[in-house]
């Protein structure tokens, strides 16, 4: 663990960030032998425009398993229409969009993404106001997504239990009565990658998760994160360069819609070209 | 929370309420003498008979609509095609004591030189057929419709837009005497149901009290969908779509059922209105209809089931009351309701007790719902 983790345990009030691994268990099922690749995730060539401009240029980006990576970039670079093309909200004019060298993203919906395992965390936290902590958590639990299997619902001993664990593991579980729209800043964004983790998925994607944190919150963050990197792949699009740095993985430059630079954080923030469209101003 | 009961407490006065109704204005009608403060007179029972099924149409609105965040602004067409269904049926039992004394052409075919019965309107001589027409046909059109609008994503005020031209759409075609309908005078002069007179005081009080268990039945089946998962869903589609989806729930599915569901409730509300007011005709279809059973549901309580069926009860008794003693401002009322509602009623009438004790004593948030 780095020195910044080491900080979050000491914190007052802190519960011990150590991994549960009941917490993370996932099924990472044997690559299947009509894999095209043994990336998780692989990008090549995608292009988005909109109206000619071209939000995606020629993408191509590679996410192997369980690995973390960090996506930095100016405005406009790109970011978010990855995200999009990734989970499905956008279709690429072109290029190759593959999940686990089997599945086309281009041509799946967002449930069906979703259901492959591709959990998406919005930049603003996006959980359900009305609803308790403890059904946000639910709702997010792998399950039965067919309408007709959830009116005949009801709750088994593996949601309960994969409920109480996940509610610990974001520290929510003294709010799991609470609506989610009391909930402050920091919490939502922690009860959002609870629910992320709840869906079980070999791949996560996070917008900007330590927006509006407090500098301890934002540290914690950089842990959790790390953690469930152990047993998935995270990709992590981020500002916050001191949170970049705690994350301590492989950083992607994304500019005018394509890959700039790609390597360790020290390392591209050193090459002229990236402190000239992004670190430099 | 495990499964929310299906009865709370709210629900359950509710039910006792609209059951007791059921036993205790037939009694009173029937039991009591007319001199009896008590006694419900015969001209009421239609009426009241019409004000339950206006309850179950709200009830119908507030599932999409609070649960499911789908405005509707065409809930008339439903309730419409619903009382047609029943209406053709009512049609084909006056038999030859119509005007014309056609024993199978209704009078407004003989009078518009129909030769045969239009293929659609064979069967409807057979209750049973006709009933399974009352859901069947809202419930195909709001499918097919549904389908479409859901699959192609549009919401928001674009959808209740969409459903208000349907309604329209429906009124002009139903206006036309080509469609087959009777036009503008729609369907009236009936005479039998199932075989008993629709005039006799009897056959009014079967009706109320079908009308009641209808209302019973339709707000459990709306409960029971909305305590149990499916119905968290539905609510989270409402207040986050997007999530919902990204969670790898397909919204489009969700919220057709509900939607189609509820047209056939409305399609049911409906089938019980027309024998009680015996007519039905195309203003059914109007577009400012379908936006007062929004109303309704408006002022009794958005997403609570039971206050839709209460603002329909409130609201329209307030319009036989105003309509009587000031004609005139009747809308300038309703208008004024809905504002009152909108800037200080959030929650409707339903709310207005927690409103008023939350004002009172600040409380400290209660978890809403949910049973430990």
């Amino acid at each position: 663990m780095s020195e910044i983790s080491s900080d979050a345990v000491k914190s007052p009030g802190a519960i011990s960030l150590e991994v549960d691994d009941a917490v993370f268990a996932v099924d990472h099922p044997v690559r299947d032998p009509q894999a095209l690749t043994s990336a998780l995730l692989y990008l090549d060539a995608i292009t988005v425009s909109f109206d000619g401009f071209r939000a995606l240029n020629a993408l191509s980006l590679v996410i192997g398993d369980r690995e973390m990576r960090a996506i930095i970039g100016p405005n406009g670079a790109g970011k978010t229409t990855m995200m999009d093309v990734i989970t499905g909200k956008t279709r690429p004019n072109t290029g190759t969009a593959l999940f686990a060298g089997i599945n086309d993203l281009t041509t799946l919906d967002e449930a069906a993404i979703a259901q492959l395992g591709i959990g998406r965390k919005f930049q603003t936290p996006t959980v359900f106001d009305m609803h308790t902590v403890e059904d946000n958590i639910l709702l997010a639990v792998k399950a039965d997504r067919r309408a007709f299997a959830n009116i005949r619902w009801h709750r088994t001993a593996h949601e309960s239990a994969r409920v109480d664990e996940l509610l610990e593991r974001v520290r929510l579980k003294d709010h799991r009565f609470r609506r989610a729209g009391d909930l402050s800043h920091g919490q939502k964004q922690w009860l959002e990658i609870g629910m992320l983790l709840a869906q079980e998925p070999r791949l996560l994607l996070v917008d900007e998760p330590a927006a509006g944190m407090t500098d301890q919150e934002t540290a914690d963050t950089a842990v959790l994160l790390k953690e469930i990197a152990k047993t998935r792949s995270v990709v992590v699009v981020e500002h916050d360069m001191q949170f970049v740095r705690d994350l301590d993985v492989k950083v992607t430059v994304l500019h005018e819609g394509s890959v700039l630079a790609e390597g360790p954080l020290d390392q591209v923030s050193a090459d002229p070209r990236v402190i000239e469209v992004y670190l430099g101003r | 929370m495990n499964r929310t009961r299906i009865i709370d407490r709210t629900g359950g006065i509710f039910l006792v309420i609209v059951l007791a109704a059921a036993v205790l204005v037939p009694a009173s009608n029937l039991l009591l003498s007319p001199t009896n403060p008590l006694h419900v007179p015969d001209y009421m029972i239609p009426l009241l008979g019409k004000y339950l099924s206006y309850a179950l149409l709200a009830v119908a609105v507030d599932l999409v609509w609070g649960y499911c965040g789908v405005l509707s602004l065409g809930h008339g067409a439903f309730f419409a095609l619903g009382g047609y269904a029943m209406g053709m049926y009512l049609m084909r039992q006056i038999g030859p004591r119509g005007v014309y004394g056609n024993p199978v052409l209704p009078d407004f075919m003989v009078f518009l030189n129909y030769k045969e019965l239009p293929w659609f309107w064979l069967g409807f001589d057979w209750f049973p057929f006709a009933a399974l027409m009352v859901l069947l046909v809202p419930g195909l059109l709001a499918f097919v419709f549904g389908w479409f609008a859901f699959r192609s994503r549009v919401t928001g005020v674009y959808l209740s837009i969409i459903t208000q031209a349907m309604t329209f759409a429906l009124m002009l075609a139903f206006f036309r005497n080509d469609m087959g309908f009777g036009g503008n005078n729609g369907l009236t002069d009936f005479k039998d149901i199932l075989g008993f007179s629709i005039q006799a005081p009897q056959t009014r009080l079967v009706l109320f009290v079908a009308s009641a268990l209808a209302l019973a039945l339709g707000y459990l089946i709306c409960r029971a969908l909305v305590t149990s998962k499916y119905g968290k869903v539905l609510v989270a589609v409402r207040d986050a779509e997007s999530r919902t989806r990204f969670l790898g729930y397909r919204v489009e599915n969700y919220k057709l059922l509900a939607w189609t569901l509820s047209a056939m409730l409305a399609g049911v509300a409906g089938a019980l209105y027309v024998p009680q007011v015996g007519i039905i005709n195309p203003s059914e279809f109007a577009p400012a209809q379908s936006i007062e059973m929004v109303i309704w549901v408006a002022v009794g309580g958005r997403g609570t089931l039971v206050g839709a069926a209460l603002g329909a009860l409130i609201v329209n008794a307030g319009k036989t009351w105003f309509t009587g003693v000031l004609p005139d401002a009747w809308l300038f009322a309703l208008g004024a309701l809905f504002v009152v509602v909108t800037l200080f009623l959030p929650k409707g009438v339903l709310g207005l007790g927690a409103q008023i004790s939350g004002r009172l004593r600040r409380r400290p948030p209660v978890p809403v719902e949910s049973t430990p």
